[in-house]
């Protein structure tokens, strides 16, 4: 009975996680073609969330482990895995309402790294595994992505230099349409698989099914039903940010982004690294940016995604490390938790409401603020 | 336990140059390389356009925009390979 109160709300978490890691990772795909008017914001998150139900089901790559071998899995508890998650979807609501995109994976690691560290000592983390599964991967693949953008669009710019502008635009928003499905459905087979790894283990690990079985249907339904379903909500926040901040992008860098992307992320995945979605796009968007003439640049907002991205981990791994110590102590410890936040997301949800930015006018403006006056006054200036 | 780290962290770091190298040049080629192709095929596209205003014969504007809109739907259909695990 003990067991299964713990199981139950760890399962519903990994499935909040979830539904947060889609609608972080909307704008990864559909950001610029939303941006560049290649698809209309409703229907590109229909396409993305499709596709991502459509990648959790056809990948049966399922995470064998939770962390990657980032900590020592013999150490991680139904608690720890709690406190982890609550950490993960905390700091990914956090950085949704700053409108700041950041690694959905690195949340979700860092609160491991966290309740792991505190629950079993630093000697549980793998920290040379940190270093060469996390950090260095997350220096380098926004700038390898970036450079391949940066390349692309000088080279599309170029070769379509004697084309009709119209044509351009057109042929362009044509092939994004295709380029951004295909970002989509590399997330959709990576990121569902991750909760349903988590889930599965903690139904092993609790007795519920034999080791070594592989996710039962209806965890794969509910896994993937969260994530496309939070794919759909769209967080139009990051897709503001993503799409209209960082760079003013037409059609040819759109495609040119999501190209170098998808090469980006399939390379990668096929040679046996896991990279973040986020990090690589970003990076080809700011290439993309770079690489047409007079384009602008926002190098401040830049600056600021990459000092949240520094903070991912640390931060997530701080939430975690406390929500799985008290998760620890029992039920009534997890229920303070979940209770605590329940409240924490209710507030960063109505603290969005005072500026929302919805489908109808992601593309009105290049900042996300919490203040509609200021947001006016940025526009303004 | 830290000279562990360090050893584990060395052969991993090694590992994980030499892929990063690869994985940089992969992406580079296909990435440039679709992005080149499609752009030549959206050139042609505007060529016939141009060609057919100006009375002339636009079909090596069609053959080129076919030729290079077919390699991208070869790069498309390996992408989507090398993404489903079913076909492997």
């Amino acid at each position: 009975m003990d067991i299964s109160f713990l199981v139950l709300v760890v399962i519903i978490t990994a499935l909040a996680f979830d539904f947060t890691n889609g609608f972080h990772d909307t704008a990864n795909a559909m950001a610029t073609s939303i941006a560049t008017g290649a698809l209309k914001p409703k229907v590109a998150v229909a396409i993305s969330a499709v596709l991502n139900l459509v990648g959790a089901f056809i990948s049966t790559a399922v995470a064998k482990t939770i962390s990657g071998g980032i900590v020592d899995d013999a150490k991680v508890t139904p608690a720890i895995i709690f406190g982890g998650l609550v950490g993960a979807i905390l700091w990914n609501l956090v950085t949704w309402l700053l409108g700041l995109p950041s690694s959905s994976s690195h949340a979700l690691f860092g609160g491991l790294i966290g309740a792991v560290w505190i629950a079993s000592g630093s000697s549980a983390v793998h920290f040379s595994t940190v270093v060469s599964k996390i950090l260095l991967p997350a220096v380098m693949s926004p700038i390898v992505c970036g450079v391949v953008a940066l390349l692309g669009t000088f080279l599309a710019y170029k070769i379509t230099g004697r084309a009709r502008k119209k044509a351009q635009t057109e042929g362009f928003r044509h092939g994004q349409t295709i380029s951004a499905s295909m970002v989509s459905l590399a997330h959709g087979t990576g990121d569902a698989q991750k909760t349903m790894g988590i889930i599965t283990l903690l139904l092993i690990t609790s007795g519920h099914l034999s080791s070594n079985s592989g996710p039962p249907w209806w965890v794969i339904l509910l896994a993937g039903l969260a994530i496309a379903s939070g794919t759909y909500m769209g967080g139009w926040r990051i897709i503001r940010t993503m799409g209209k901040g960082l760079a003013d992008i037409e059609s040819p860098q759109g495609f040119a982004a999501e190209t170098s992307s998808t090469a980006v992320l399939l390379a990668s995945s096929h040679l046996g690294f896991a990279l973040s979605t986020t990090q690589v796009v970003s990076g080809g968007i700011l290439g993309a940016g770079l690489g047409r003439k007079l384009a602008e640049v926002r190098w401040t907002l830049a600056g600021k995604m990459a000092l949240a991205w520094c903070f991912t981990l640390p931060i997530a791994a701080l939430v975690g490390g406390l929500s799985g110590k008290v998760a620890d102590s029992g039920n009534g410890g997890v229920a303070i938790i979940a209770i605590i936040a329940i409240v924490m997301v209710s507030g960063i949800y109505l603290l969005s409401r005072r500026n929302a930015v919805t489908a109808s006018n992601v593309n009105d403006g290049t900042t996300v603020t919490l203040e509609p006056a200021a947001a006016t006054a940025g526009a303004a200036a | 336990m830290s000279a562990r780290i360090v050893a584990a962290s060395n052969s991993k770091l090694d590992i994980h140059w030499a892929a990063l190298f690869k994985v940089a040049g992969v992406s580079l080629a296909f990435g440039v390389g679709v992005v080149v192709v499609f752009a030549v095929g959206v050139l042609a596209l505007s060529q016939v356009e141009t060609a057919r205003e100006g009375g002339r014969d636009p079909r090596s504007g069609y053959a080129m925009a076919g030729v290079a809109f077919l390699i991208c739907a070869a790069a498309l259909g390996y992408g989507l390979y090398l993404i489903i695990p079913q076909f492997h």
